[in-house]
């Protein structure tokens, strides 16, 4: 069916659009230049923002540890119930929404495609179970290699082809996207109760240090022409003076690097930008950070930021987990996936009136408002971790406006803002900057060529909000930035309307789409060998019971890349 | 005071979510414009006017308005969630969650209630003139904040786990109580005025318990204090003589549990430990 979206205010910056009234037309499920308009369905979509549907590049939505943070936090459900409607079924949770009510939640956003940022290989078929199970989104899953035992044979005895085959034939059999890296050695050091300071220590039974995990999966990255960079949450998360080490991180792969290319992201950087020595004297490092993340172009973040509610934290960073409960006196779980993995869950409620809170609420806000580039900076929560998605509109307003900062700095203590630079910072992000930091940028840094715009031959994914930026500035009218953002005044998916005056009007699937890296057909045959050995040494399960077939997924989209090996 | 009259038209064969009955929900409205309103039974969206007679009219504002409910609610549940002023008065039983959230007003019950009545009190009046079920007033199943203020009298018996994580507010039972009374509780009283169940106190980090009845046994990791001749709770003087234990040591020890002596003879033996 065709639509026209007629007179919207439309920002495209992939692009270059900025601001201007014009038509989108849709025929099918894509954009193209021209339809007939006598046929068309037409939006008026005069003193609105029309916006690419929004993409996500990090939320723990899915998964084994999304599982058991429902089943951990039954209050947390309990306190959020969703009825259900003609076109919607009931579902509940806060923190941790059910699926459906994920899928719902984001559609009313305006968002239309969402990474899963963490997953080890062998619960995939779990994780495509439940991503089946989200409505309304197009989504994706990140496969964890930074503790896999295999991935670290091969770095140590330097066979990086052998580890790149390994690595293509996770993506393709458990059909994932990026290579996600957790705490590199340090978990795997977690699971025999020991901890590694610094990325230069060996891990035990392995003699590798984090560093070379970190390099070794880069360069395999490179070679297999992943359409995303490595994805980094480096070592020591949450620990006050961390930002040494995030820089260390960073750096530890410049020179891998060619022509400027990002191929390192290392995400929510809020809970690695701590300076101080301890939790008494934590202060702001954004200064550092934001700084050679200017310098140096090979760097991408998010942002991680933290809101003031009741959350819960889940990470496959099991050893911080087990810190933080001893922290708070929670109940957590805490879990070891055999060869690959561990994780861990506790609940927090960040407080405004807490000092370590408010300074970590003015880190993320920090991070976003001095990377100058915005393209190498997304806005995420970490979602749960740092807050519900839900809050995304929040976050937009702080980033737009001073005064909505200004408004939560009055209330927090003096010490916090002391030890930040927030007050002095009189940046504000523009509508256009919104659009690169919550879609263009992401769609160009996961390499999704037809999301996050709005020429023809895009994905017909599109959010149109009701602000008009003649009538209000956002800077002044942030609660207006806050209302129009949570519920979009449509949500078109794959050219239907599905939202409309934020509530589903329409439920659809979306499509999970994974990376197949094509390698050459020797080393594909001499891995896929190996591996039958490596499973019966290593795992309680056999290599047929552990990939992921094809027809297990409702709308399968593999994305097929050329490997260099 | 202007009374409004639900009269239950049929019983109710599957739950009825009840939450919009409260005195705020109905203060300043007309008898058709109450019964319009919407609630769930089952897995249906029906209107008031569907499940019960609707008689009177409301007051202006929720602090003139009295709810009168006859029939047996035991399968209605949160009735007066939320409430901050006014009054319910149900004739029969009522279902699970009554008075969730109270935040100032009275509800009374002329019969039982179900489990987890007055789950997160923060204030008002909650009287049960039958019998309480588990969890009163204590904290939704994983969170940790139980009722933080207002008051809780049971005529009849309560069931198990009685206030836990409880921050502040009364809890009277004047009956018996079962296991674990004031199971996390870190603030405010309780009395039993019977007996209760083995556990009393588990975990608590602070508040008082006040037992006038027998208690099969104390945890071993509270510690006796001395013996007191009498107790206040809200206000009110109660003569013992109590044991005053201190506890639970496994999470701090601040809290206090009082046992009546004279009823508890196989308690004599911690007299020795009094320091």
């Amino acid at each position: 069916m065709a639509l026209l979206i007629k007179n919207g205010i439309v920002y495209d910056p992939l692009n270059n659009i900025n601001g201007e009234v014009m038509d989108i037309m849709i025929d099918g499920n894509k954009i193209v230049s021209s339809i007939n308009e006598s046929k068309a369905q037409v939006i008026d979509a005069s003193n609105k923002i029309v916006m690419a549907g929004g993409v996500d590049l990090h939320s723990h939505i899915v998964g084994p540890k999304v599982n058991s943070g429902r089943i951990l936090r039954v209050e947390d459900h309990y306190k959020d119930l969703v009825a259900k409607t003609r076109f919607t079924r009931s579902g509940s949770g806060y923190s941790i929404p059910s699926t459906f009510v994920t899928g719902y939640r984001y559609a009313i956003m305006g968002y239309t495609t969402v990474c899963e940022p963490a997953n080890p290989p062998l619960k995939m078929i779990a994780v495509h179970d439940e991503l089946n199970d989200i409505p309304m989104i197009d989504k994706t899953s990140f496969i964890l290699f930074g503790n896999n035992w295999i991935v670290m044979e091969y770095l140590k005895e330097g066979k990086i082809k052998e580890c790149a085959a390994f690595i293509a034939w996770v993506l393709k059999r458990m059909k994932g996207y990026v290579i996600k890296i957790v705490d590199p050695g340090c978990e795997e050091e977690w699971k025999w109760g020991n901890d590694i300071e610094g990325l230069d220590k060996e891990v035990n039974n392995f003699g590798i240090t984090p560093k070379e995990i970190i390099r070794g999966l880069c360069e395999v990255n490179k070679l297999l022409s992943l359409p995303h960079p490595i994805h980094v949450h480096t070592n020591m998360l949450g620990t006050p003076g961390n930002y040494r080490i995030t820089i260390e991180t960073m750096d530890c792969v410049k020179n891998i690097a060619n022509n400027n290319q990002p191929l390192i992201h290392m995400t929510h950087v809020q809970f690695h930008s701590y300076g101080g020595s301890n939790w008494a004297s934590l202060s702001s490092a954004t200064d550092e950070i934001a700084d050679y993340v200017n310098k140096n172009k090979h760097v991408t973040i998010d942002m991680g930021q933290i809101i003031f509610t009741d959350t819960t934290t889940m990470t496959a960073d099991g050893s911080f987990e087990y810190k933080l409960q001893k922290l708070t006196g929670e109940r957590w779980v805490n879990s070891d996936v055999e060869v690959e993995e561990s994780a861990g869950i506790v609940p927090i409620h960040y407080r405004r009136n807490n000092y370590v809170h408010a300074v970590m609420w003015a880190i993320g806000l920090e991070l976003a408002l001095l990377v100058n580039d915005p393209w190498r900076v997304f806005m995420t929560t970490d979602h749960p971790n740092g807050g519900p998605f839900t809050y995304y509109p929040k976050v937009i307003s702080w980033l737009m406006s001073k005064k909505a900062r200004e408004r939560v700095l009055k209330r927090i203590p003096r010490m916090s803002r002391r030890r930040t630079n927030l007050e002095d910072i009189d940046r504000e992000y523009n509508f256009y900057e919104i659009a690169i930091i919550t879609r263009a940028g992401i769609a160009k840094i996961l390499g999704l060529k037809n999301k996050g715009h709005l020429a023809p031959g895009a994905d017909a994914d599109i959010a149109i909000y009701d602000f008009n930026p003649k009538q209000y500035d956002p800077s002044r009218d942030y609660k207006e930035v806050v209302r129009a953002f949570s519920k979009a005044a449509y949500t078109i998916k794959d050219g239907e309307i599905v939202v409309k005056d934020g509530e589903i009007i329409k439920p659809v699937i979306g499509k999970t789409f994974w990376v197949e890296s094509e390698i050459s057909r020797d080393l594909e045959s001499s891995i896929a060998s190996s591996l039958n050995e490596k499973f019966r040494d290593y795992y309680t399960v056999s290599v047929d019971n552990y990939v992921v077939p094809k027809d297990y997924l409702y709308k399968p989209w593999p994305i097929q890349v050329k490997a260099k090996i | 005071m202007a009374e409004i009259i639900l009269t239950l038209k049929h019983s109710l064969k599957v739950p009825l979510d009840a939450s919009i009955i409260s005195p705020d929900n109905f203060a300043g409205k007309s008898i058709n414009e109450i019964s319009s309103l919407k609630l769930w039974r089952g897995n249906k969206q029906i209107t008031l006017g569907e499940v019960f007679d609707i008689k009177g009219e409301a007051g202006s504002n929720a602090n003139e308005t009295v709810i009168t409910i006859n029939g047996d609610l035991s399968k209605a549940r949160r009735i007066g969630k939320g409430m901050s002023n006014g009054k319910i008065v149900i004739n029969g039983s009522a279902g699970l969650y009554l008075g969730e959230d109270i935040r100032g007003g009275v509800i009374t019950v002329n019969g039982d209630v179900g489990s987890w009545a007055g789950v997160g009190a923060k204030g008002g009046l909650i009287e049960i003139m039958g019998n309480a079920g588990d969890f009163l007033a204590s904290s939704y199943r994983g969170a940790r904040s139980g009722m933080e203020g207002g008051m809780i009298i049971v005529h009849g018996n309560a069931a198990n786990e009685v206030g836990g994580w409880m921050k502040n507010g009364t809890i009277k039972i004047m009956g018996n109580a079962g296991i674990f009374v004031g199971a996390n509780m870190q603030g405010g009283s309780i009395l039993v005025s019977n007996d209760c169940g083995v556990r009393a106190g588990a975990g608590m980090r602070g508040g008082r318990i006040v037992i006038l009845g027998y208690i099969p046994s104390i945890l071993p990791s509270f510690r006796i204090e001395e013996i007191r001749a009498s107790v206040k709770v809200n206000g009110d003087k109660i003569s013992g003589p109590f044991y005053l234990f201190n506890g639970d040591f496994a999470e701090g020890g601040k809290g206090n549990l009082f046992i009546n002596v004279t009823k508890n003879p196989h308690l004599k033996r911690y007299e020795q430990y009094i320091p």
